[in-house]
């Protein structure tokens, strides 16, 4: 922790958008002649320099197979490889960079201890404990599991502004309980739940619980101990990183009782016809050469929210988010769809009588990027009877000019498709 | 391109919507006239908005209806999206009326010549390549029959 409370220390100056966007090469893109305005930022977040130079150097200085290598090249990309892992123990505050798991992403982080950990305790007769408002990501590795054991998936529902009451959630843990997976900060509401005082819940009966985090770790500090959850997820690029990048983060105790998750090379101690002896963690579930490049790569964009003033750029994004949801309830037939008190930097909203996809197209005519439909997140929009929303995502890097940017192109499609 | 003679009805109409998306110096426009297109597009029947006709895209869900006349097949059809209806009515421009063998055969060049191929290839979600499938398994399955 010394290290980053040195960088942070460094980094007085205040929190500038124009500087920051400097950073960001994409930002300067033009889109159909006009200014692009990148509110997809949910989907994926786009990366500073420092990210891209940090691929191609890379390629071009030190790109060799790590681990085994006994030559000057590989040495350095291992060395390079294994210190991002520390990097990233530190960015969720692990207590040991062995329970961080490099894989491609949430998706797989979830796959991986569903057909795991999931298996050795998840039985016939058992129930898994999701919430209403998952990524399909976060339903379909448990609804394959529960299909596999006979177990059964139970899910507690959302209210009508998107959140979860606890008491509900209380009440759905059963003594068939035997995990709990629920998302930190949902994609499609921008609900951020009370995953702390739920982890503590399922604690007092000794219920392992998974914390998707891929949208919370971009938007705010998140500490695996303060949390003190078995496992949590979330993936590079959403944060700055390139794709094909993701953490698992596990508790030690788990990580060692599990078994692996894919056979091959590197997750192996010896192997023979008769008998193989598995690596220690985390490498048991590194089966194959790993994405080097990306994950080097995502060191980099965890230095960067490292050297950011992370405080600033929150607030910043609460305040882009306050401003839009201001802007957007004054145009008569928005419905803004997820009302919880406790949000992140994103917008759902549905005009009355208009498609979401007509509107996300008409946006794209102005260069303003959204995100139109379901979000992956199918239950949701059966909760809320809507097909679909439209989504405006925030970044630190995202301004309030680009909000009134987009609030005029709304306004010009809500005229069109009302013609 | 070289048609034969009894693609011309089809290929010519392809030809005219290309011809007309040439006044068009941007994608705003575009987008404006085929929301026009689908603002424009005859009501579909409510007896062909049920479960059996729909074919559902996670962006927005199509509404298909096929039937022949006289050797020759007829497309009705409608869409949750005015965009995903616009389109709807170039196809039915193309398609409707023309002989099975034809609408089988067609390649329906002109959505990439209007340069709507990315659209369509980015929304695989909104049920319009899903629609554009039906309609040729349709004329398929009635040109399969007839011979």
């Amino acid at each position: 922790m010394n290290d980053l409370v040195q960088v942070r220390n460094k980094t007085t100056s205040v929190f500038d958008v124009d500087i920051i966007r400097q950073d960001f090469p994409v930002l300067g893109t033009m889109a159909y002649n006009k200014k692009l305005v990148y509110f997809d930022n949910a989907a994926t977040s786009q990366k500073p320099s420092s990210v891209i130079n940090k691929l191609t150097s890379y390629y071009n200085e030190y790109n060799a197979n790590i681990h085994r290598g006994v030559h000057f090249l590989s040495r350095k990309a291992t060395d390079a490889y294994d210190n991002v892992r520390t990097l990233a123990a530190k960015f969720v505050n692990a207590s040991t960079e062995k329970e961080i798991i490099f894989v491609r992403g949430t998706t797989e982080a979830i796959n991986l201890v569903a057909s795991t950990f999931g298996k050795m305790k998840v039985g016939e007769g058992d129930e898994v404990l999701i919430t209403g408002m998952e990524h399909h990501s976060n339903i379909v590795p448990w609804q394959m599991l529960c299909e596999e054991k006979r177990a059964k998936l139970r899910v507690v529902p959302i209210s009508e502004k998107g959140e979860i009451h606890l008491e509900e959630f209380k009440s759905l843990i059963t003594d068939r309980t035997k995990f709990i997976s629920i998302v930190h900060t949902s994609n499609s509401l921008g609900t951020v739940n009370p995953v702390k005082e739920m982890i503590r819940i399922a604690r007092e009966k000794n219920i392992p619980v998974m914390i998707d985090a891929a949208q919370a770790v971009v938007h705010e500090n998140v500490d695996v101990q303060d949390l003190d959850c078995d496992f949590l997820a979330f993936s590079s690029h959403k944060m700055l990183g390139p794709t094909g990048v993701g953490v698992l983060y596990g508790k030690m105790k788990h990580l060692e009782d599990m078994p692996p998750y894919q056979g091959g090379g590197e997750m192996i101690h010896s192997v023979s016809f008769e008998k193989t002896s598995y690596n220690e963690v985390p490498h048991k579930f590194e089966a194959g050469t790993p994405n080097i490049a990306d994950v080097i790569a995502f060191g980099e964009a965890i230095n960067y929210y490292n050297k950011l003033d992370r405080d600033a750029a929150f607030l910043h994004e609460k305040e882009l988010v306050k401003y839009a949801l201001k802007r957007l309830q004054e145009i008569e037939g928005v419905k803004i769809i997820g009302q919880a008190s406790e949000r992140t930097s994103l917008v759902s909203f549905i005009v009355r009588g208009l498609n979401a996809f007509d509107i996300g197209m008409y946006l794209d005519t102005q260069g303003v990027a959204v995100r139109t439909g379901h979000h992956c997140t199918e239950p949701v929009m059966d909760r809320m009877q809507i097909p679909g929303t439209v989504r405006a995502s925030f970044m630190f890097y995202n301004t309030k000019e680009e909000i009134e940017i987009f609030i005029e192109a709304l306004k010009k499609a809500i005229k069109l498709l009302n013609k | 391109m070289v048609q034969s003679e009894n693609m011309n009805g089809l290929a010519t109409i392809e030809n005219d919507i290309v011809e007309e998306f040439t006044l068009f110096d941007d994608w705003e426009q575009k987008y404006e006239y085929i929301i026009e297109l689908g603002q424009k597009l005859p009501e579909l029947n409510q007896v062909y908005k049920k479960d059996e006709y729909k074919i559902k895209g996670c962006q927005s869900s199509v509404w298909l209806n096929s039937y022949e006349e006289n050797g020759r097949i007829f497309y009705e059809a409608d869409s949750d999206s005015t965009f995903v209806k616009g389109e709807i009515a170039m196809l039915i421009r193309v398609l409707s009326g023309q002989k099975a063998e034809d609408i089988v055969n067609a390649e329906l060049g002109f959505i990439d010549r209007i340069g709507l191929r990315q659209h369509l290839a980015m929304t695989r979600a909104n049920g319009l390549a899903a629609m554009i499938k039906q309609m040729k398994l349709y004329a398929l399955a009635f040109h399969a029959q007839k011979s």
